[in-house]
Formats: structure tokens, C-alpha cells, sequence
């Protein structure tokens, strides 16, 4: 039973993160219609700047800790992003998405390489917070603090996305302008300037990931290569049409692997591939999308 | 009248040129083991000019990108490594099964990817890929990390010993010619033509009659059985099967020869394999350095460079004549 819940929490950690990313990605999707390959890189960058920022920046004896990085890494690695689409990606919207696809996946790979370059390819660790050290045990298990706010903070990160852009005035701007972005242009509203804030706040997104997943796994520099295309799967499955459809599908398929690693452990690092095929039979256009 | 009369002659004379170029091309390589250059070098980018010949037909002429081309190759090389070294077939009957399970393989992600279109077709054969990989890492006769080693190379038709180097390197020769030629002719097929309407304009195809998704499924098992002849020829070359031909590096080198060389062009491919080839094996002392060069072509290409080498010397040559 202890293995079994241990899986189970493992599984929603990993969702917690499959959903944060995927909403990334659909959040960028809708409006530029590219899909970020660099997303993976990005996390990977939200992570080793909280590294960087505990190893090298402090006053004193005063570092630069855990709450500095998760507000510090996002604005950068989002600048670094809007860096990007101000100055390649901006390029590219009037020709074949593909064309996004394939810049996106040469800007990944020159950013692992750098990374690996300077730091190697083995994982460096990342301490847990003093404030969230520790556990809770519930009788049936033993649940890390840290964990714990992980699933929490990234499910509170993930409703107030939600939130914003299906329930304010500034999310209906952008789901107008997913929808005609030359009749929202008409209307007043800086359209070129919205694209490039929300491509940098998905950026933002993934490097927020980036650093909860920090003292989790380890600081590594391609700790996001392979994430990111079981991303692409659950993208696939969730469908990019819904905002809540990204976070439900990240979550769930979090948990499916999690039981997955306890009932069936060789099948664990395939299910969500398969999960992915059948669904494609079943329902093409994902469990929540549309076709466009 | 007299637009579509210079049309065909056009048609005629770029047609001449392919001849031509093909010939060119067949007679350097011949002379190239006599020439100084080192035939295993030759070899290996054979094989994966014809990997990304395989692959411009399904990008270049069917404007399908898939991101998992490398699971084609690297599934051709397990099984016709594992004919040659467990069934002890002779070096054919290796390649052929190989290149048929990968054609199975092609007809199976084939009919599934189709379901989707543009960057999901992408994203579908990118993971699609990726559980193969996951599956020969744990596949039990794949040797996981080792890989499939000391392939023999045996004798071609029970009489030609492939061990000798030169009896290799024309095999190899052969067949790249060979398939080169047929992939020329599968584009220039009434096939390759109702292809490049649907790439053009997949509506207007359908609304003319042509059932789009499958031609789209039949140049995806072609390109994916080319793909997979590539990859059986190489791991019986190289008298290895490893983990290297399957993992999505390799999905993204193919994609970046194609780019490079000039995608729907019919030598891009072959010139963009024989510069990555050269870089990799020029650049293998700089260790990681290597992927941030890779990243960068790929960069610049999509940038400034999207008709790629050749597509951009047509270009240039095309501007000229006038």
C-alpha cells in the first residue's frame, strides 16, 4: 500500500508538471501558432538559473534562495524568450508553422549544448527550502512538505491562468485575437504586443517549472530534452483547444504513469505513447480539442 | 500554347540536367575510393543520403514532417543486424527483412499520424518515435546500450565476400543508385504529381476525385521502407545496430540534411547528408559542440536559407538564364 501511494504522489508531481508545461505550450499555440520546441530547454534554463542564483548571487552571507529564484528565474528566462520572438520567431509568422517548429527545435539544441558544455551532462543538486523541508506522516504514507506545495502551488499556478484568460478582460482580448487576430487589431488593441507578452509568459511558465522541479530532480542540462515530448504527447491527447483541458490532461496522465510504475513497471515510460495512439483512433482531434 | 511549349521543353531540359547530375554523381562516387577519399566516409553518408532522400519525399514532395523518421531507420538495422548475426541469413535476406518490418512499421505509424495535419503530424511521429525507443531499450534482444555488435557482413548472394572493403563500397553504391533513381521516378510518377497537388492544395485534390489520405499513406510507407533500406544497408556497413539510429537526434539530423540541402529538390538531400556527415566526423573532437553547431545551421537555415543549398543555386541559376 506505502508503494502504491508513493507512486501515486510521484505521478501527480510529474503531472503537476506535464500540466504546467502543456498549458505553455497551448497558451502560445493559440496565438502564434507555433509549437515551442524550446519549451524543454526553457525549463531546463528556469532550473539551473535557480542554481546559478544559489551558487553565485548573494550579499554577503545572504543568498539569493529558493523564493528569490521563483520570482527572478521566470522574468528572466521570459525576457529571454521575448528576446527570441522579437527577434527570430517574429520572422516566420507568414510562412508554414512548420518553419516555427523546426527554428524552435535548432534553438533547443543549441541551448542544451551550451549548458552541457559548461556545466557537463550530470545533475546538480538543489537543496529543498529550509521553510518546506520535512514530511507529514498520514498513516498510509509519508508525504515530503515540499511535494506537497508543488502540487499545490502548480495547481493554484495553473487555475489563475485559467482564470485570467477565461474570465478577465485581458484573457478575452487573447481569445479574440487566437480567433481573427487582424479584426482585434481593428479594434485599438496592440496586437504584435500582445503576441510577444504571451509568448514570453509561457516561456515564464515553463522556467517557473523549471525551478519547483529543481530540488526534485536534479539541476541537469538535458533534464528537459525528453520531458518535452512526452509534453507534445499529452498535448496530442488534452487537445490545444482548451486551457482546462491542458491542465486535466497533464494531471491525469500524471497519475495513469503513476499507477502505471506499480501495477506494470515496464510499461511505465511507454503508456502515455500508447494512451496517445488510442486516443488518436478513438477521438482525433484530442479529448478536449477541436479541429482547426 | 507557346507558355506551356516552353514549359515542356522546360520540363525536358531540367529533366536532361537530373540525368546528367545523376550520372555525374554515380561516376565521382565510383572513382571516389581511387581518389584518396576514405571509402568508409563515403559509406556512411550513402546511407544517410539515401535516409534523407527517403525523408524529402514525405517532407519535400508530400509536405509531411514527420519528426520520427529515425525510428524507420533504426528498426531496419535491429532486425537485419539481428538476421544476419542470430538467423545467420545471408546479407539480402538481412536487408530485405529489415527493410520490411520497416514498411510494416511505416503502414502502422502511417495510418495514424495521417489522422492529424501539420504540426500535429509532427508532434504524433516525434512521440510515436520516441515509444519505440523506450521499447528497444528494453527489448531483450536489442542488448539495450550495447547495441547489436559484430554484425557479419557475409557474402552478397552466397558469392561476393562483403568483408573485402571495395566489395562493400559498390554494394552500397548500388543501391543508393538504385534507390535514387526510383525515388526520382516516384516523383515524376502520375503518383509523385496527384502527391504534389495535395502538398499544394488538399482540398482542390479531393474535390478533383483523389482520396488524399491515401496517397498521403502511400508515400509515407515508400518513404518510410526507403528509410528503413538505408538503415539495413548501414547497420550490415557498419556491422552495427545501436540505440543512436533510433533516438530523436537522429529524427532531427535527417530533418536538418534535408533543410540544408534544399528540401523538394532531388539532389538537396544527398548534398545536406554529405556536409553534416563531413562536419560530424571533422568536429567529433569538439565533443558537445557539435549539437550547438547543429542547432545553429538548423537556425540560419530556417532564417535566411530556407530553399537550402541546392534549392537556392537553382534559384540563382534559374535567375540568370532569365
Amino acid at each position: 500500500m506505502q508503494a502504491l501511494f508513493g507512486q501515486l504522489l510521484i505521478g501527480l508531481i510529474n503531472g503537476a508538471f506535464y500540466a504546467m508545461l502543456s498549458l505553455g505550450l497551448a497558451v502560445i499555440f493559440g496565438l502564434l501558432n507555433i509549437i515551442n520546441f524550446t519549451h524543454g530547454a526553457q525549463y531546463m534554463m528556469g532550473a539551473f538559473c535557480a542554481w546559478l542564483l544559489l551558487q553565485y548571487a548573494h550579499v554577503g552571507d545572504y543568498y539569493l534562495g529558493y523564493w528569490w529564484a521563483l520570482v527572478i528565474a521566470p522574468l528572466v528566462v521570459g525576457a529571454i524568450g521575448i528576446v527570441i520572438e522579437r527577434t527570430m520567431l517574429s520572422r516566420l509568422y507568414k510562412l508554414d508553422h512548420l518553419y516555427g517548429l523546426l527554428l524552435t527545435f535548432g534553438l533547443a539544441l543549441v541551448i542544451q549544448g551550451v549548458f552541457r558544455n559548461e556545466f557537463g551532462s550530470s545533475g546538480l543538486p538543489y537543496q529543498i527550502p529550509a521553510l518546506l523541508t520535512g514530511g507529514l506522516n498520514l498513516g498510509f504514507m509519508f508525504l515530503p512538505i515540499y511535494r506537497a506545495w508543488v502540487i499545490v502551488a502548480s495547481l493554484i499556478i495553473c487555475l489563475a491562468t485559467w482564470y485570467v484568460i477565461e474570465r478577465t478582460k485581458l484573457g478575452s482580448y487573447l481569445r479574440a485575437a487566437t480567433e481573427n487576430r487582424e479584426l482585434v487589431q481593428a479594434f485599438g488593441v496592440n496586437v504584435p504586443r500582445m503576441i510577444t507578452l504571451t509568448f514570453g509568459f509561457g516561456v515564464a511558465l515553463a522556467a517557473l517549472a523549471g525551478v519547483m522541479a529543481a530540488p526534485i530532480y536534479q539541476v541537469n542540462p538535458l533534464m528537459g530534452a525528453d520531458l518535452i515530448i512526452v509534453v507534445f504527447a499529452v498535448v496530442v491527447i488534452g487537445g490545444m483547444g482548451s486551457i482546462m483541458g491542458a491542465i486535466l490532461t497533464g494531471f491525469a496522465l500524471g497519475v495513469i504513469e503513476g499507477l502505471t510504475k506499480y501495477f506494470y513497471p515496464e510499461a511505465s515510460s511507454t503508456v502515455i505513447f500508447v494512451i496517445m495512439v488510442i486516443v488518436l483512433l478513438v477521438r482525433p482531434a484530442g479529448l478536449f480539442g477541436r479541429e482547426r | 500554347m507557346a507558355a506551356i511549349a516552353s514549359r515542356v521543353v522546360g520540363a525536358q531540359r531540367s529533366r536532361n540536367g537530373i540525368l546528367i547530375g545523376t550520372a555525374v554523381m554515380a561516376a565521382v562516387l565510383a572513382v571516389a575510393p581511387f581518389a584518396g577519399i576514405y571509402p568508409v566516409f563515403v559509406m556512411k553518408a550513402l546511407c544517410f543520403a539515401l535516409f534523407a532522400c527517403a525523408f524529402n519525399l514525405l517532407l519535400g514532395f508530400g509536405g509531411l514532417l514527420s519528426f520520427g523518421h529515425a525510428m524507420f531507420l533504426g528498426t531496419a538495422g535491429y532486425v537485419s543486424a539481428y538476421a544476419a548475426k542470430a538467423w545467420g541469413l545471408t546479407p539480402e535476406l538481412a536487408i530485405i527483412a529489415g527493410t520490411a518490418a520497416s514498411a510494416l512499421l511505416g503502414v502502422a505509424v502511417g495510418a495514424l499520424a495521417i489522422r492529424r495535419q501539420g504540426i500535429y503530424f509532427a508532434m504524433i511521429t516525434l512521440a510515436i518515435a520516441q515509444m519505440m525507443y523506450f521499447f528497444y531499450v528494453q527489448a531483450p534482444f536489442t542488448h539495450g546500450e550495447d547495441g547489436i555488435q559484430s554484425v557479419p557482413r557475409g557474402r552478397l548472394f552466397g558469392l561476393l565476400d562483403l568483408s573485402q572493403p571495395l566489395a562493400m563500397y559498390y554494394t552500397v553504391l548500388v543501391v543508393f543508385i538504385a534507390a535514387f533513381v526510383l525515388i526520382y521516378r516516384i516523383i515524376h510518377s502520375p503518383f509523385g504529381q496527384v502527391l504534389k497537388a495535395i502538398r499544394e492544395n488538399e482540398a482542390r485534390a479531393v474535390s478533383l476525385g483523389y482520396d488524399a489520405d491515401r496517397y498521403k499513406l502511400l508515400a509515407f510507407v515508400l518513404s518510410a521502407t526507403l528509410a528503413g533500406l538505408a538503415g539495413a544497408v548501414k547497420a550490415i556497413v557498419f556491422q552495427l545496430a545501436s540505440l543512436t539510429d533510433v533516438h530523436w537526434t537522429m529524427s532531427g539530423e535527417v530533418v536538418l540534411m534535408t533543410l540544408l540541402g534544399g528540401m523538394g529538390t532531388i539532389f538537396g538531400p544527398v548534398v545536406g547528408a554529405f556536409i553534416i556527415v563531413a562536419l560530424e566526423s571533422y568536429l567529433a573532437g569538439f565533443g558537445e559542440w557539435v549539437t550547438v553547431i547543429t542547432g545553429a545551421i538548423f537556425v540560419v537555415c530556417v532564417l535566411a536559407f530556407r530553399r537550402g543549398i541546392v534549392g537556392e543555386l537553382a534559384a540563382w541559376w534559374a535567375k540568370r538564364r532569365g
